[in-house]
């Protein structure tokens, strides 16, 4: 077996380290440094990649907020802004109403004063005519104008009578 | 030289474990001939170091194939050597890591035909053995002084266990050189002896039988290139494991 002949022992042995001492130096100094460097470099990348992410992710979310708390005040101011103009259009329409009432209120008293002085007024004439009826009708019968004051007296007294 | 091919006859299955001169060399009275093993350990030497640096030439924050092949061998490495040592023995992760890339591009180069497995001599193996051996010894002393021989006795064991504990934590401590070198160097020779072997039964058999080896054989090959990669894997993991031994003891 070629393994056992010691004759060849000195050989492998120094071409053993002859190779393996070299590819030593060549992984420690270069090969490992150069890979260590590359992986941190990548994880680096990726660490500061992710912490951007979450800087951003945290800016969006304060937007958001902003956004809401904007909006929730908006909605709240424009809730406040109908309940005002209901308020007023309420108010302004029982003014109106109001006014109106006195208006129709004022236009109805003069209606009546207008009715009462004319029933006062017809009701004058009522015994005028009565005077000059109750007279001509006298007249007629007669045939004598009877006097004025004596056909007033009369009629007024009819009238009453009646009354 | 494997004839995995299967050339046939004359050689024995062990031809191909044969070293061969290409450069002679004598230095002092010793043969320090340039040997076929030693052209695959440059070659291992050469394929590892042009992987690694060519690979990561660009350093490129989004990987490419070659890239992300280098960091996968990478991080398998650092993984096993985290989950085995931890931090604490950070500065040993190279030696681990060059011995496993030396150990499976040595195997791997083994399974080209024709090819020579520099891991299938045991001195070769022993050599890298005995400088994890020897490496973790000085360290656990380094770490623990006089303290480390405590790492002899099991822990909780009744002290008049002692005297038959202790020879066997010693002799199971100064055997691990031999069991990590021959389990490599062994897996190599049987698996390579074996290709040949069935290897040579394809021209017996002819070329209608001879099918039937061949089928084992591509199966075989498969095989082989699973345990060149757990073969260097295991070296790897016992490496770390002695670190870890003797970095924290129990």
């Amino acid at each position: 077996m070629p393994q056992l002949d010691p004759s060849f022992f000195s050989t492998q042995l120094v071409w053993l380290f002859l190779t393996l001492v070299p590819l030593y130096l060549i992984l420690r100094r270069a090969v490992l440094p150069r890979i260590g460097e590359v992986l941190e470099a990548r994880q680096r990348h990726i660490d500061t990649d992710l912490e951007k992410a979450t800087k951003l992710r945290q800016e969006a979310e304060a937007v958001l907020a902003d956004y809401e708390k904007a909006l929730t005040e908006a909605r709240s101011r424009a809730v406040e802004a109908v309940k005002e103009a209901g308020l007023e259009m309420t108010a302004a329409s029982a003014r109106r109403h109001e006014a109106f009432g006195q208006e129709l209120a004022a236009t109805a008293q003069e209606a009546e004063g207008r009715i009462t002085r004319a029933k006062e007024e017809a009701l004058a004439h009522v015994s005028t005519v009565a005077n000059e009826v109750a007279a001509a009708v006298a007249a007629k019968l007669i045939g004598a104008e009877p006097a004025a004051d004596q056909v007033e007296n009369t009629v007024k007294e009819v009238m009453e009578g009646r009354g | 030289m494997a004839e995995n091919g299967g050339s046939g006859g004359g050689h024995s299955p062990l031809a191909q474990f044969e070293i061969k001169e290409i450069v002679p060399i004598e230095i002092g009275g010793l043969d320090l001939s340039f040997t076929n093993s030693s052209l695959f350990m440059v070659a291992a030497v050469m394929l590892a170091a042009s992987f690694f640096l060519l690979g990561m030439r660009r350093g490129a924050l989004v990987p490419g194939r070659w890239q992300s092949a280098v960091e996968i061998s990478y991080e398998f490495v650092a993984g096993l050597f985290r989950d085995t040592v931890g931090q604490e023995g950070r500065q040993y992760f190279p030696v681990v890591f060059t011995l496993f890339m030396f150990i499976l591009i040595g195997n791997l180069l083994g399974m080209l035909p024709y090819s020579f497995t520099f891991t299938s001599h045991i001195i070769v193996t022993f050599a890298m053995a005995a400088v994890v051996f020897i490496g973790v010894t000085i360290l656990g002393f380094a770490k623990h002084g006089m303290r480390f021989f405590a790492f002899f006795v099991p822990p909780g064991a009744p002290v008049a266990m002692w005297p038959l504990l202790i020879p066997i934590e010693v002799i199971s401590y100064l055997s691990r050189p031999i069991s990590l070198s021959v389990r490599l160097f062994a897996n190599m020779l049987a698996g390579h002896t074996l290709l040949k072997v069935i290897a040579g039964f394809i021209p017996v058999l002819g070329i209608v039988f001879g099918v039937i080896p061949l089928a084992l054989v591509v199966a075989l090959v498969g095989l082989e290139i699973l345990i060149a990669f757990l073969q260097a894997y295991v070296f790897a993991i016992l490496t770390c494991l002695y670190i870890n031994d003797a970095l924290h003891m129990h």
